[in-house]
């Protein structure tokens, strides 16, 4: 299980969290995060912005 | 190097700077690119700063990237610790620190300065600004662990260093002279959600009143209100907004108002001269926030790869980081005629400007309610905003 993070607002994704308020369950892979998902702090699209593995 | 490809200089190694290039990378590998600026050209998300302690992290810590990787990945020339001093806009040139400079295209990404209130008081010159990561090591080098911090300014900026400061174990103060926290983007409603939840933390909020003076004490500074209050701290932050850096674009002799005035391609007054970002005033409205620089960021790419691309902003909410109360809002033009609706508010408040044709053209979103940011954004972003 990895940690991302937004490389433009700093929003952190843990992939072992996952984020069930957007319906992303926890231990979900970023690679598996569909692609119109948009970071929920900056909104910048999953396919636009970079996560860098923290 | 082509005689005729000099190719494209960009002022500034902030968001707007590194985004218009890591997007113009994506579409042009082979331009000749050169990044000027006067700090390290280290990368790091600036939105970050205000919310470093919390991320357990120090200035250092903030960095993403180092700057020698950042030119690497970019395949670009990148000239640091460099002042522009002006820009000839006959000869395509640039005179800096570090020598001449010819461009074929220049982008202006210079950010803003901290607006600074003067007060009296012999430590005056003590009161800080944060605005990037050397002021915010700056800040931290001082900050000691036990450290009571004075903030003026309840703005977004003001808020969210209130709410990192505090739930680190900091005592807090916010002085603002407006009514409630956050009242350019917010109705009094909303702002007030922001009240309990900080002063929980242990915020002390002074609204109606700012700092007269800054005085030295036997431990840190003495502060005096304009309502006569007195505050004991030992530092203070000064989070008041933000002013465009115009000046070298105002003595080349561009056309600036407020910020560097651009058009939707966001090309200046010059043809060969573009600007975004904190500094650029694009379809007459300043934008100092992350979402407006990216999509201007996108679409300044494109025109620069050679695709003339105008920017269309669609609803773009602006996230407050106070952890202990979250927000979201679209705010609306001050001049918007509208009223703004109460429509949920248990544990924060929903809230929607509704124009006259009964259209939501902004909102507000606080606590629960501020998950639903993306949704409501939809909602609204059908009507691409006119420039």
């Amino acid at each position: 299980m990895k940690v991302w993070q937004c490389v433009v607002c700093g929003f952190i994704y843990d992939e072992t969290k996952g984020m069930p308020e957007e319906g992303i369950k926890p231990g979900t892979k970023w690679a598996d995060i569909p692609g119109n998902w948009a970071c929920p702090d900056c909104g910048v699209a999953k396919a636009d912005f970079e996560m860098i593995e923290v | 190097m082509d005689m005729d490809n000099k190719g494209i200089v960009v002022l500034g190694s902030g968001l707007a700077g590194y985004s218009v290039v890591r997007e113009l990378r994506k579409l042009d590998r082979d331009i000749p690119v050169t990044l000027v600026t006067r700090d390290s050209g280290d990368y790091y998300s600036k939105p970050m700063i205000s919310n470093a302690l919390a991320q357990g992290k120090d200035a250092a810590g903030l960095v993403l990237t180092r700057a020698a990787e950042m030119a690497a990945q970019l395949g670009i020339q990148l000239l640091v610790e460099t002042e522009v001093h002006a820009i000839d806009r006959a000869n395509k040139k640039l005179d800096t620190t570090s020598g001449e400079l010819e461009y074929d295209r220049l982008v202006i990404a210079l950010g803003a300065d901290p607006i600074r209130i003067p007060v009296q008081g012999d430590a005056a010159d003590a009161v800080l600004s944060v605005n990037d990561i050397a002021d915010y090591a700056r800040f931290r080098g001082l900050l000691g662990s036990k450290a009571s911090i004075a903030i003026m300014g309840g703005g977004l900026i003001g808020c969210e260093f209130a709410n990192d400061l505090a739930a680190a174990g900091h005592a807090v103060s916010v002085i603002d002279p407006g009514p409630w926290p956050i009242a350019s983007l917010m109705p009094e409603q909303a702002g007030r959600e922001l009240l309990a939840p900080l002063a929980a933390l242990g915020v002390d909020w002074r609204f109606g009143t700012s700092v007269s003076r800054v005085d030295r004490a036997a431990s840190g500074y003495l502060l005096t209100l304009a309502d006569g209050a007195k505050l004991q701290a030992d530092l203070v932050l000064s989070a008041v907004g933000l002013r465009p850096r115009i000046a070298l674009a105002q003595q080349a002799g561009l056309a600036v108002n407020r910020g560097i005035v651009v058009d939707a391609h966001l090309r200046s007054s010059d043809a060969a001269i573009f600007a975004l970002g904190d500094c650029a005033e694009i379809g007459g409205k300043v934008q100092p926030f992350v979402l407006p620089i990216m999509h201007a960021a996108r679409a300044l790419a494109k025109t620069l790869a050679g695709e003339e691309t105008p920017v269309l902003f669609p609803a773009m909410p602006v996230v407050v980081k106070t952890p202990a109360h979250p927000v979201a809002v679209l705010p609306v033009a001050r001049d918007a005629v509208g009223t703004w609706q109460l429509r949920a508010n248990s544990d924060g408040v929903k809230m929607e400007f509704i124009d006259a044709e009964q259209r939501m053209c902004g909102f507000v979103l606080t606590g629960r309610y501020a998950a639903e940011r993306n949704e409501m954004s939809k909602q609204v972003g059908q009507r691409a905003l006119p420039l």
